[in-house]
C-alpha cells in the first residue's frame, strides 16, 4: 500500500497554455497515476441568470446566446422552447425547419472544432489543422444564412428572425453535401490511425453506471451505451419530421467518444439536407407573432452538441421573466471527470478531461496537459527514424482493424 | 403513462403529495412535502429510472421554491417536484448522497440563494470567489449590490 | 525603449488570456492559426507562457475570480508588452456590465494598447487590428 503522503499535486490552470478557457484542476498523483482530481471552476461565471431577469422576452435570446460562443444556437433554441412552453404556443413549420437546420449545422461545426482540439491536446496538430480546415465552409454557410460566423441571432419566441432565401438554398446545399467526403475521411482516419488508436483506446473509460448516476449527457453518455437523446426522446422543432438515427457505442472510452461524434456529424448532414429540401416546399411563414406571454412556467430543452441544454422560465404575465434557470450540459458532464481520470496516467488525463467536450463558458471547460516534457537530445534524422519505426510497430498491432476499414 | 406515475406516487407517499398540476401531456408539476423529498427523489431516480435534469431554486414572496426536474425519456415527459421552503431560514435535506447528479447544483443553490442543504457531502463555493461576502446571495430578490463598498475586500 | 518596441513589431508572439469570455473570441483567435487565415506566415505565434509573449490578447468581460489572476498574469509579462482587448466584452463589458460577479472594465486594471470590437470580431478584423497597432507604434518611433 502506498502511504498517503506520497501523493503529489500537479496544478493545472487556471491559465494554462492548452486551455483556451480558465479553469483549475488539481491532479493528485502517485507516481504517474492519477489518484484524485479536484475541479475548481468559476472563472467564467457572469451571472447570466440574474441578468436575464432584467430583460424582456425578446432580449433574452440575445443574452443566452452569449452564454457560450460554440453552442450559440443551443441556448437560444432551448430558450425559445421554454418560452413557447409557457403559453403552449405552436410555430409555423418553415420556422421549425430553419431552426433544425441551424441547430444541426452548429453540431457539425462544434464537433469538428472538438475533433481538432482533441488532436491538439494529443500533440497531434495535423488533426487540428485538417478538422478546422473543413470547419470553415460551415462557418461560411452560417455567414450566408445568418450574417455572422458565430452568434447567429436567428431565434425569437414564436419563430425565427430571418428567412432562408430560395436562391441561397443551392449554395447551402453544396456546402453541406461537400462535407460528406471529409467526414467519411475523418471516420476512416479515426478508425485506422495508429497514433489515435494507441492514445485513445481504453483510456478514460466511463461506464454505463457512472453515466446514469452522474446524469452525463450527449456524446459522453452515448459513447457508453446510454441512448439519451433529447431530439428523439422529447421531439421538438422538426426533429420528428426528418429521418435520422441516434448514434451509440458501447465501450465508453475516449476513442468511442470520437467515433460517436464523427458519426453524429454524418447524421447531421442527413438532417440538414432534408431540411433544405423541405424549405423549398414549405412556405407558411417564419413567425407566429405572439405578443403576450401568459403567467406560468415553462421548460425547454435542446440537444446541444455536448448534451442536453435545459432552460426553465417562470413568468408572471409581465414582459420579463421572474426567474430564468439555465443548465448547460457540461455542468453534468464535468463531474464525470472525477471517475474517468482517476486510475489512469497523467499523460492520459489531458485527453480524458477534454473528451467530454467541456464548455466552461456554459458550465460556468477542461483541458489538461502532461507535465513530463523530456528534453530532446536526438537529431532530426534519428527522430524521424524512431518515429517511422514506431508507426510501423503500431501498424502491426492494429493491423486487423485497419484491414477492415480500408476495404 | 401519465397517471401511472402520479397514481403510483400517491399510493406510495400519500399525504406527502400536496398538489398535482398537469400543465400539458409532457409537463407535470407536483408539489411535495419538503421532509419527504429525499425519499421521493430517490424513488424517482431508482425505481422509475428517471434522469435528474437539474434543480431550480426560486426566491418568491411566499418562500423559497426548489424544483427538482426529472425527465422520463421513454415517455417524453418531464416531472418537476416542487418543494416550498421557509422564507426566513430555508433548509432542506441534501439528496446528493442518494442522487449523485445533484451534488454540484446543491452547491450552486447554496451559494447563490442561501438555501441550506443538510448533510451535503462537500459544501464549498462552486462559482463565486472564496472571499465572497458571507450572507450575500445574489439570486435573492432583496440582494443589494455591495461591490466597491466597505465589505469589498477583493484585490 | 524604442529599440525594444522596434523589435516587438517584427514578429509578435501572443499569449491568449481568457477572462470569462463566451468562448467565441477565443475560438476565432485559434481559427487565426488554422489553414484559412494562418497568421504564422506573419510571424505571429501563440505561445504557452506569458513570459515569452510580446502581446497579450485578452478576451471576455473579466469576473471577480478571473480579475485577480489576470492582474498577476499581466504583472508577470516581460515589458514592454502590448495588451490587446478582443471583443466587445473586453472593450466595454457589453451586456455583462451590470452583473453581480463583474467588477470593472479591463482598461481600469491595465493599460490597453488596442481595442478590437465585435461580437466576435471577424478573424480579418483581428489581423487588421494587430497590423494597425504595429503601424501606430512604428509611426510613433519615427517622430
Amino acid at each position: 500500500m502506498t502511504p498517503v503522503n506520497r501523493t503529489q499535486i500537479i496544478p493545472i490552470g487556471p491559465y494554462h497554455p492548452l486551455q483556451e478557457e480558465p479553469e483549475f484542476f488539481k491532479l493528485h498523483v502517485d507516481g504517474e497515476k492519477v489518484v484524485k482530481l479536484e475541479i475548481e471552476i468559476g472563472y467564467n461565471h457572469r451571472g447570466i441568470e440574474k441578468l436575464a431577469e432584467g430583460l424582456t422576452y425578446d432580449q433574452v435570446p440575445f443574452l443566452v446566446e452569449r452564454v457560450c460562443g460554440i453552442c450559440s444556437t443551443s441556448h437560444p433554441f432551448a430558450c425559445v422552447n421554454a418560452i413557447e412552453d409557457v403559453g403552449g404556443f405552436d410555430i409555423p413549420d418553415r420556422a421549425k425547419y430553419i431552426r433544425t437546420f441551424i441547430g444541426e449545422l452548429e453540431r457539425i461545426h462544434s464537433h469538428l472544432l472538438w475533433l481538432g482540439l482533441a488532436g491538439h491536446f494529443l500533440g497531434y496538430n495535423t488533426v487540428w489543422m485538417w478538422a478546422w480546415k473543413y470547419r470553415e465552409p460551415v462557418l461560411d454557410c452560417f455567414e450566408l444564412i445568418t450574417g455572422n460566423r458565430n452568434h447567429y441571432a436567428m431565434f425569437k419566441p414564436g419563430g425565427v428572425r430571418r428567412d432562408i432565401e430560395d436562391e441561397d438554398i443551392p449554395t447551402a446545399m453544396r456546402i453541406v453535401a461537400g462535407l460528406e467526403r471529409p467526414l467519411l475521411m475523418f471516420a476512416k482516419i479515426a478508425m485506422a490511425d495508429p497514433v489515435l488508436q494507441a492514445r485513445l483506446k481504453n483510456v478514460g473509460i466511463l461506464t454505463y453506471q457512472d453515466c446514469v448516476e452522474l446524469g452525463a449527457l450527449g456524446p459522453t453518455s452515448r459513447a457508453s451505451g446510454v441512448p439519451w437523446d433529447v431530439r428523439k426522446d422529447h421531439p421538438y422543432a422538426a426533429y420528428d419530421m426528418v429521418e435520422w438515427d441516434v448514434v451509440t457505442t458501447e465501450n465508453g472510452d475516449v476513442f468511442d467518444k470520437v467515433i460517436v461524434r464523427v458519426l453524429e456529424m454524418l447524421e447531421s448532414v442527413k438532417i440538414c439536407k432534408q431540411c433544405l429540401e423541405k424549405l423549398r416546399e414549405v412556405k407558411d411563414g417564419i413567425d407566429a407573432n405572439y405578443k403576450e406571454i401568459p403567467p406560468g412556467e415553462g421548460i425547454g430543452h435542446h440537444e446541444a452538441p455536448r448534451g442536453e441544454v435545459f432552460h426553465y422560465v417562470r413568468s408572471d404575465g409581465s414582459n420579463r421573466p421572474v426567474r430564468y434557470k439555465i443548465r448547460a450540459p457540461s455542468f453534468m458532464n464535468v463531474p464525470t471527470n472525477n471517475r474517468a481520470v482517476v486510475g489512469y496516467t497523467v499523460s492520459d488525463a489531458t485527453i480524458t478531461l477534454a473528451a467530454i467536450d467541456p464548455c466552461y463558458c456554459c458550465t460556468e471547460r477542461t483541458i489538461v496537459v502532461d507535465a513530463d516534457n523530456g528534453k530532446q537530445l536526438m537529431g532530426w534524422k534519428e527522430l524521424l527514424r524512431l518515429s517511422q519505426e514506431k508507426t510501423r510497430k503500431l501498424m502491426e498491432r492494429y493491423k486487423s482493424r485497419m484491414d477492415r476499414v480500408w476495404i | 403513462m401519465a397517471d401511472e406515475v402520479v397514481e403510483g406516487l400517491k399510493a406510495k407517499f400519500g399525504e406527502a403529495i400536496k398538489d398535482v398540476h398537469e400543465k400539458s401531456r409532457r409537463r407535470t408539476y407536483i408539489t411535495v412535502d419538503s421532509d419527504r423529498l429525499p425519499d421521493i427523489a430517490e424513488y424517482f431516480y431508482k425505481d422509475l429510472d428517471c434522469r435528474l435534469q437539474i434543480c431550480t431554486g426560486i426566491h418568491m414572496e411566499h418562500g423559497f421554491e426548489i424544483l427538482y426536474h426529472f425527465a422520463i425519456d421513454r415517455a417524453d415527459r418531464i416531472i418537476s417536484l416542487r418543494v416550498i421552503l421557509d422564507l426566513e431560514k430555508p433548509s432542506i435535506e441534501s439528496i446528493a448522497r442518494r442522487v449523485p447528479a445533484a451534488e454540484w447544483i446543491e452547491r450552486e443553490m447554496w451559494e447563490l440563494l442561501g438555501i441550506e442543504f443538510r448533510n451535503h457531502p462537500d459544501m464549498r463555493h462552486l462559482l463565486l470567489t472564496d472571499d465572497w461576502l458571507e450572507g450575500n446571495y445574489p439570486l435573492r430578490r432583496d440582494w443589494k449590490d455591495w461591490r466597491g463598498g466597505e465589505h469589498d475586500t477583493s484585490e | 525603449m524604442s529599440l525594444k518596441i522596434k523589435a516587438l513589431t517584427k514578429s509578435i508572439w501572443v499569449f491568449h488570456l481568457a477572462a470569462s469570455p463566451c468562448n467565441n473570441c477565443d475560438i476565432e483567435i485559434l481559427d487565426l492559426l488554422t489553414p484559412r487565415f494562418d497568421i504564422e506566415r506573419f510571424g505571429i505565434q501563440l505561445v504557452g507562457s506569458v513570459r515569452h509573449a510580446d502581446a497579450i490578447l485578452v478576451t471576455g468581460s473579466m469576473n471577480r475570480k478571473a480579475r485577480q489572476r489576470l492582474k498577476r498574469v499581466i504583472a508577470q509579462a516581460a515589458k514592454p508588452c502590448f495588451v490587446i482587448a478582443i471583443g466587445n466584452c473586453a472593450c466595454s463589458m457589453e451586456m455583462f456590465g451590470k452583473s453581480y460577479n463583474q467588477m470593472e472594465c479591463l482598461d481600469n486594471v491595465s493599460e490597453v494598447h488596442a481595442y478590437i470590437a465585435g461580437c466576435p470580431p471577424k478573424p480579418e478584423a483581428m489581423i487588421q487590428g494587430v497590423v494597425a497597432l504595429i503601424q501606430a507604434q512604428l509611426a510613433a518611433l519615427k517622430k
